[in-house]
């Protein structure tokens, strides 16, 4: 499939949605929008934001956790209603979500199995997502005897195995050191090019972003709307190399202008 | 760990030893207490003897129901009192002082309910134990992560699979404080009860033996409850250390 | 704080219910209705030798609080300050805690005697361990940083524990003071319900034996309305503190 042809169908469709915490008009809280945003299928999407920008509650309308107060949105055509999480959609949190009771071969397998495939196919895919992983050798280990990068490998894995269509990333690497995230970051650009999935990264570090999207959303203070959608130049096989491309500085700049003033309203809207 | 073990051993020994040394100079008088050795003899010979053996088995059985029920109750309860974080919050002072009341004063009340016979005291039991397990069962479910709640709505689970499926499971090391509870205040229940009033049980013949000044048979039965309590908890103790192993790097 | 105290009346309202509709159902061979317990109750605390009873066990009470929170919190600290010390004598703790001991109330009375020691004695046995516990839970649970500032700031160990360890653990040591509460009161109320001539427990063990259900009921609402109100009372501290720090 060439890269015209991937990017031209839209995956996820988002038109003026809003999300207002509270229902009392004194103290309700506008946490979101309105967004506008369309999500190509196969892209690499990030957004970027201040911090307490509404990127989570984004997320979260995003993956069918919560509902938006207004506006649509809509997951390979249909709407989704903020109750269920659909089918075809796969979600990896910042924090650790591995299950310590269930060993790393029954984490990446509990999803399959209780979607009620038969024993001998779910051995077949954890297995396959296990090897795609690097965690061949761990299968029979408890989470807690692994490290923290091992550990969000077992949670991606465990999205993997269902073959998600849609893979939402909620700052997957913000618990790891700045050299494991360069290369979970590598890792995940290898996953999305031989799945073809769609993914839509949220993520505070600019760099990541600039190193892994195809385009990057540029979020506001609270509340949040998308400011700016700024494309990288990188083909499809890049890779954490890109960082010393001289365009690489180019990007995070201009990225950072935009962000600069929103990240000082925002520290100083935090206290209240 | 091994060194902290044996040590522990070593000063359990030392008050044996010293409660013998005590008891066999007449420091401590025989009418108080007999030397350990003699006890221990004392409880062969009566575990031998049939004269005790209708009332321990009376005895576990009557804890053995009560605390069984009190567990599955009490767990059934907890989950769902935890559920709504205004009720577990209102509720909270009230187990608070729930072992600040005398349940022996309704014993008489038992009476009328249940009949004359075991099951008052079975109920007692499972009224002392219930109370441990449903605290805890609600403090364990307080630790669960907010990143798993959110996992178990990604995988669309109804709030019965997500409890039996992840948040039990998740919270398995720490029911085992409440089980271990639950067969302490089980075995405190039933044996309380007996001691008031019953004509049968392993209470009932610790009142017997100390109103008639006993202690060759006082004794050996009040060492017998122990070990039997301390036995059962260590193995809990055991299973816990167990599954909280998977769970810490070590 | 309004929502609170209404959560409160409806549990109560529940709880009236709940013992009116026991009551019908059976009747008054064993039980009283709210409302009669309340008046015998009433009767009881203006009855002649009611103070008495009641100076007994509130003495009695006092006192094996008071030990077994020193004791408690001395255990704990022995034991939470040295880690070889805690690892050997944790388990013993919560073994000792976990053993049924009315079982070894015979054996106090054999030491103590009946009357007012045994039953001090009792109690405190009954307070000692939770606390002691939850001493020692609390002091392992101070974050080390803390522990590497106070020996930043070159503070001595007894400085350290008081004015270090000692705040940082407070809420949690006061948790354990909650529980030794409840379980310090059912202690002294235990040794006075088997051998002692004076009490509350006395009181009780005495109409329990001539089936006074009026008094049964009247003592047992009264004991479960102090208990009640003292754990909401240490509860709101027990708040308090972890809000405040």
């Amino acid at each position: 499939m060439n890269m015209a042809a991937r990017i031209a169908e839209a995956h996820v469709g988002l038109t003026g949605v809003t999300r207002v915490f509270g229902s009392d008009p004194q103290t309700q809280v506008k946490a979101l929008g309105p967004i506008e945003l369309e999500l190509r299928k196969g892209e690499f999407f990030a957004v970027v934001g201040p911090s307490g920008c509404g990127k989570s509650t984004l997320f979260d309308i995003v993956a069918g956790l919560s509902p938006a107060t207004s506006g649509k949105v809509t997951f390979e055509g249909r709407p989704l209603t903020g109750s269920a999480v659909p089918d075809g959609i796969g979600v990896v949190f910042q924090e650790d979500a591995s299950f310590p009771w269930l060993t790393v071969a029954d984490n990446v397998a509990f999803g399959i199995r209780r979607a009620g495939l038969s024993e001998a196919e779910v051995s077949r895919r954890v297995t396959a997502t296990l090897a795609l992983m690097g965690l061949a050798d761990f299968a029979k280990a408890y989470p807690a005897q692994l490290s923290g990068g091992m550990r969000q490998r077992v949670c991606i894995a465990r999205t993997l195995v269902q073959r998600p269509r849609l893979i939402l990333l909620d700052e997957p690497f913000g618990a790891l050191d700045q050299q494991t995230r360069l290369i979970m970051g590598e890792e995940l650009l290898k996953l999305w090019r031989e799945t073809g999935a769609t993914i839509l990264l949220i993520t505070h570090a600019l760099d990541e972003a600039a190193m892994l999207a195809d385009r990057i959303g540029v979020m506001s203070a609270r509340p949040g709307r998308i400011l700016d959608i700024v494309e990288t130049p990188w083909g499809i096989e890049r890779d954490s190399r890109v960082v010393s491309d001289p365009r690489f500085g180019d990007i995070t700049g201009r990225l950072w202008s935009r962000l600069r003033e929103e990240s000082m309203a925002a520290l100083a809207t935090a206290g209240q | 760990m091994r060194h902290a073990a044996i040590l522990r051993l070593a000063i359990i020994a030392a008050i044996v030893a010293l409660l013998e040394l005590l008891s066999r100079s007449g420091v401590i008088s025989r009418f108080v207490a007999p030397p350990p050795s003699e006890i221990a003899v004392d409880l062969v010979r009566l575990l031998t003897s049939d004269r005790v053996q209708a009332a321990i088995a009376q005895t576990l059985s009557k804890i053995t129901i009560a605390c069984g029920a009190a567990i599955v109750v009490g767990t059934a309860l907890g989950v769902l009192i935890h559920r709504s974080r205004a009720l577990a919050q209102t509720l909270s002072p009230y187990f608070g002082a729930y072992y600040a009341v005398p349940i022996y004063a309704f014993y008489p009340l038992m009476i009328a309910i249940f009949g004359i016979g075991e099951a008052p005291q079975i109920v007692i039991g499972f009224m002392l134990a219930i109370v441990a397990v449903i605290v805890n069962t609600i403090n364990a479910l307080d630790r669960i992560p907010r990143v798993l709640r959110k996992t178990v709505a990604i995988y669309g689970m109804g709030s019965i699979e997500a409890s039996w499926n992840v948040y039990l499971p998740y919270a398995g090391p720490y029911l085992a404080t409440g089980i271990k509870l639950a067969v302490a205040y089980s075995f405190i229940g039933v044996i309380g009860a007996e001691f008031i009033m019953s004509r049968i049980g392993i209470g009932h013949e610790i009142v017997f033996a100390y109103n008639n000044f006993d202690n060759e048979v006082m004794y050996p039965l009040i060492l017998f409850v122990l070990l039997v309590a301390g036995t059962i908890n260590g193995l809990f103790s055991a299973w816990e250390k167990r599954l909280l192993g998977r769970r810490s790097r070590s | 704080m309004t929502k609170d105290l209404r959560n409160h009346v409806l549990v109560l309202v529940v709880l009236l219910v709940l013992w009116q509709a026991v009551y019908l159902f059976v009747g008054d061979l064993a039980l009283r209705s709210p409302l009669d317990t309340a008046r015998a109750a009433f009767g009881l605390v203006r009855s002649e030798g009611f103070g008495a009873h009641l100076r007994e066990t509130a003495t009695a009470f006092a006192t094996a609080l008071a030990i077994a929170i020193v004791l408690g919190v001395a255990i704990g600290f022995a034991l939470g300050m040295n880690r070889l010390a805690g690892e050997v004598g944790e388990p013993l703790l919560v073994s000792f805690y976990s053993l049924p001991k009315i079982t070894v109330y015979p054996i106090v009375l054999l030491i103590f005697g009946i009357g007012m020691p045994s039953k001090v004695a009792f109690g405190a046995i009954h307070g000692i361990m939770p606390i002691a516990i939850f001493t020692l839970g609390a002091l392992r649970n101070v974050p080390p940083v803390l522990i590497r500032t106070a020996r930043v700031l070159r503070l001595g160990a007894w400085q350290s524990a008081w004015s270090v360890l000692f705040p940082a653990a407070r809420p949690e040591i006061f948790t354990g003071l909650r529980l030794g509460f409840s379980l310090t009161l059912i202690g002294t109320l235990l040794g006075e319900m088997f051998a002692s001539q004076r009490g509350l427990g006395f009181l009780l063990m005495q109409a329990i034996g001539l089936h006074d259900t009026d008094l049964i009921m009247a003592l047992t609402s009264l004991i479960v309305l102090f208990a009640v109100l003292a754990s909401m009372m240490l509860l709101a501290c027990d708040r308090a503190l972890r809000h405040g720090s």
